[in-house]
């Protein structure tokens, strides 16, 4: 048997070229070709609605020409401009078959108007040979991708996908930016049409990424830049660069990323806190919502005076509400300290709707306020200063965050973080280690819960009111999801997955009602391509490309 | 007054009796064996020493001390170590990771360091190998890394569970020489096995045990030579 690498055959153009037309017709069909039609990402050039439905035909294509090894360099050229054409025609055949039946009966996208997108509005005759010329040049062009140094090929793909999100991002970049006089000027003359970007904008913009990509890539590879690495002066005006940038974040971005950002900064600290009850120490936990509601009712009770003659404000009231959560930590630990896994899972997602269903419940209405909630919630002050707009409360979440960030790294390293980790690893052994397995995970649970609670009160000052409808179990879902995105156990990765759970939802408003498929389809790709998180623990990444890593590093030298 | 005295214990699972009235005894500075066939409740045995299990009658003793009030961390502290059957390393855990999980109970690092200095030189390849995941080692060397953990807690008694499960022979043969040497260094090990010949080659005195009862016990030399031994776990006739 001969063993070469599989070529890039015909049949494989064939099969790519229906997968890839296969999915621009979904994607035509779902609507969104049509209503991103108006959407330019260069302004009379080609819009979003085109890209769409050229991308996955194109991305089809140089994802098997990635695979596969093409015996030669005019073959590769040929067989992608065939897979690329055989894209064309399913699109096509999907324009001829709209003329002949009235398939909107069915499929209500498959309008007139998204036949004259897919055929480039030229017309019956002439239209669908059109398309199909333009996604085999496409496929000829990918081949010649294909065929291009790495360099280049990274330089050209970086250029275009930079050059189509800012085209996409037009109104979110010029939100930012018109809050700037000059800069503000510059990008609505130079860069930015009415919709997407202008032509001679779209060019800078794309000699500019390119140029940049293309030096960068010529640097030697090193592992990156690890501050770790770095000589004491540079490590600390990094971090002092840092600093600085989180601390003018509000001014730079204006009201309406603010709020995102106190978003995101609350979901950080659930994160930071749920990475110590699953990240660290292994225990699945579902109910993590609980603790945000007790500490945001807490901090409701105790400061409303719809429920007390003499309410306390947020600053005294919050050392209790902390130490409530940590009890309530407790309390949900000490019957599920026999438990793993699926039942621990099961259990705490139990009390979780437990603690909902009490705040929502009639019978506690006098304390809790039932379904009305508790309005009229202290925010805190600073001297004489209320911090109440959107600006202010972020920096109350920054020193939550801050505060929560240190204590997180310290006991990572610590004999408790330790303990956790064998925990994690496994209990008996733990126990066999000379590990108190009962008061760690107790501790493990009421540490969780105190970053939650404290996340939850300043939700309560944020908003003034807690209603119980906010405490649902989606939130200990998206916690949890945000962990697995930017990495399991991963300090960062809480920051960089809530970043992109919650602030991407944000940011992908540009795809209106296709917002959740788009992100939908963004998390799985990424979980796909990246499977240990966006920014992994150190271990993690090297548990699932050790492998790899010795393979490709591996010298040929006999195995001992 | 020996280090460890196993008394009369009788332990369960629900309603399985698993050892019915074991006695044995360890005294400071012995390797003693406890052999058997699979399911004869070795490990049931080390799991009842070491306080994961209850005896529901009878009596552990360290030093004179009866265990009994005890919790399985803390009866790590009291100085019982255990390399568990089939490893347990943790192997998502490094090399290093794992030596230091092993010395939780300890305090002064100077010590620690001290240990673990003498592990690496018994074991030269986990030095060598003391930043990779402990998953990614061989069979053999992550029994040493168990081992290497189970010392890192300076036990006064360590308890082995069938060190030699699943080894080639040859690393079985360097596996015992090094358990050998652990005892000269002064440690003093219970060593469950199957493999009765090896069992026999280092230690002093040996028990016999058949679902859950001691049949015979004796020195080592003497059980190599007893018949019933010989037919049953040497493979003689
Ligand atoms: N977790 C368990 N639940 C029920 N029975 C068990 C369990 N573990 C062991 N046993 C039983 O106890 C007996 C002794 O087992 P074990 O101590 O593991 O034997 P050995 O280590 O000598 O192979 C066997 O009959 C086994 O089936
Ligand atoms: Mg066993």
């Amino acid at each position: 048997m001969q063993i070469s690498a599989p070529s890039f055959s015909w049949k494989e153009a064939v099969r790519v070229g229906v997968l890839g037309g296969a999915i621009a017709i979904l994607i035509s069909l779902v609507g969104m070709v049509a209503a991103f039609g108006e959407r330019y990402i260069v302004y009379g050039w080609f819009s979003m609605g085109q890209v769409l439905f050229l991308a996955p035909i194109l991305f089809m294509v140089s994802l098997t020409l990635r695979r596969e090894k093409a015996s030669t360099s005019s073959k590769t050229v040929l067989h992608s401009l065939l897979a690329g054409a055989v894209g064309g025609v399913m699109l096509a055949v999907l324009v001829l078959l709209g003329q002949v039946i009235n398939l909107r009966a069915v499929l209500v996208n498959a309008s007139p108007r998204l036949y004259g997108m897919l055929t480039f509005n030229q017309g019956l005759p002439a239209g669908p040979f059109v398309l199909i010329a333009v996604t085999a040049l496409l496929g000829a062009v990918a081949g010649a991708y294909h065929l291009l140094p790495p360099r280049w090929q990274r330089t050209l793909s970086q250029a275009v996908i930079w050059l189509i999100l800012t085209g996409l991002m037009r109104d979110l970049i010029m939100n930012i930016v018109v809050r700037w006089r000059l800069v503000g000027e510059l990008f609505k003359t130079v860069l930015f049409a009415s919709s997407g970007l202008q032509p001679i904008g779209a060019i800078v913009l794309l000699l500019l990424i390119g140029g940049l990509v293309y030096w960068r890539s010529g640097q030697p590879a090193g592992r990156g830049f690890s501050l770790k690495n770095q000589p004491p002066t540079i490590r600390w005006a990094s971090i002092a660069g840092i600093v600085l940038i989180f601390l003018t974040l509000p001014q730079i971005l204006g009201v309406y990323f603010s709020e995102i950002l106190d978003n995101v900064m609350m979901y950080i600290l659930m994160g930071l806190g749920l990475n110590i009850v699953v990240g660290f120490a292994g225990l699945l936990d579902l109910g993590y919502v609980a603790f945000f509601a007790i500490g945001a009712y807490t901090m409701g009770v105790l400061t409303s005076p719809e429920l007390r003659a003499e309410p306390l404000t947020y600053w005294q009231a919050l050392p209790f509400a902390l130490v409530i959560s940590f009890i309530s930590g407790l309390i949900l630990g000490l019957p599920v300290l026999k438990l793993r896994g699926d039942y621990l899972a099961i259990v705490t997602l139990g009390f979780g709707e437990i603690v909902r269903l009490l705040v929502l419940s009639d019978w506690l209405r006098p304390w809790l306020g039932g379904t009305q909630g508790i309005q009229l919630i202290a925010q805190p002050r600073i001297g004489s200063m209320v911090l109440n707009t959107q600006e202010e409360l972020y920096y109350l979440f920054l020193l939550g965050v801050g505060i929560i960030l240190f204590i997180a790294i310290r006991l990572k390293d610590s004999r408790l973080g330790r303990a956790w980790m064998a925990l994690r690893e496994d209990e008996d052994v733990a126990m066999a280690m000379g590990i108190n397995h009962v008061v760690v995970k107790l501790l493990a649970f009421a540490t969780g819960a105190v970053f939650s609670g404290l996340a939850g009160t300043i939700f309560a000052a944020k908003l003034t009111s807690v209603y119980p409808h906010s405490m649902n179990f989606l939130v200990s879902i998206n916690v949890l999801a945000l962990l697995i995105l930017g990495g399991m156990g991963s300090i960062p990765g809480a920051f960089v997955g809530a970043l992109v759970l919650i602030g991407a939802p944000e940011l992908l408003r540009e795809f209106a009602e296709f917002r959740y498929l788009v992100y939908g389809a963004l998390l799985v790709t990424m979980m796909v391509t990246r499977p240990e998180g966006l920014w992994p623990e150190e271990r993690r990444r090297l548990e699932l490309h050790e492998a790899e890593e010795e393979l490709k590093g591996a010298e040929p030298v006999p195995a001992s | 007054m020996p280090i460890l005295e196993v008394d009369n214990i009788h332990s369960y699972y629900g309603h399985i009796h698993a050892l019915k009235g074991i006695s044995i005894s360890v005294k400071k500075g012995e390797i003693v064996t406890l052999i058997g066939a699979n399911g004869a409740g070795k490990t049931t045995t080390l799991r009842t020493i070491s306080g994961l299990m209850k005896p529901r009658h009878g009596h552990v003793r360290l030093e004179g001390e009866d265990l009994a009030p005890y919790k399985p961390h803390e009866i790590v502290y009291k100085g019982v170590a255990m390399v568990p059957e089939g490893r347990r390393i943790f192997t998502r855990l490094t090399v290093m990771e794992n030596l230091e999980m092993g010395a939780y109970t300890r305090t002064s690092k100077p010590e620690i360091e001290q240990d673990l200095d003498r592990v690496f030189a018994l074991f030269p390849r986990l030095k060598e190998r003391r930043r990779q995941i402990a998953g990614t080692l061989s069979g053999g060397e992550q029994q040493m890394l168990a081992i290497g953990r189970a010392l890192m807690a300076r036990p006064r008694i360590l308890l082995m569970d069938e060190p030699s499960m699943g080894l080639a022979p040859v690393l079985v043969e360097a596996i015992f020489d090094t358990i050998q040497q652990i005892n000269k260094e002064g440690t003093t090990i219970l060593l469950v096995e199957q493999n009765a010949l090896m069992a026999f080659s280092i230690a002093h005195r040996g028990y016999v045990l058949q679902t859950g009862e001691i049949v015979l016990q004796d020195n080592a030399e003497n059980l190599k030579k007893n018949p019933m031994v010989q037919k049953a776990y040497l493979g003689m006739e």
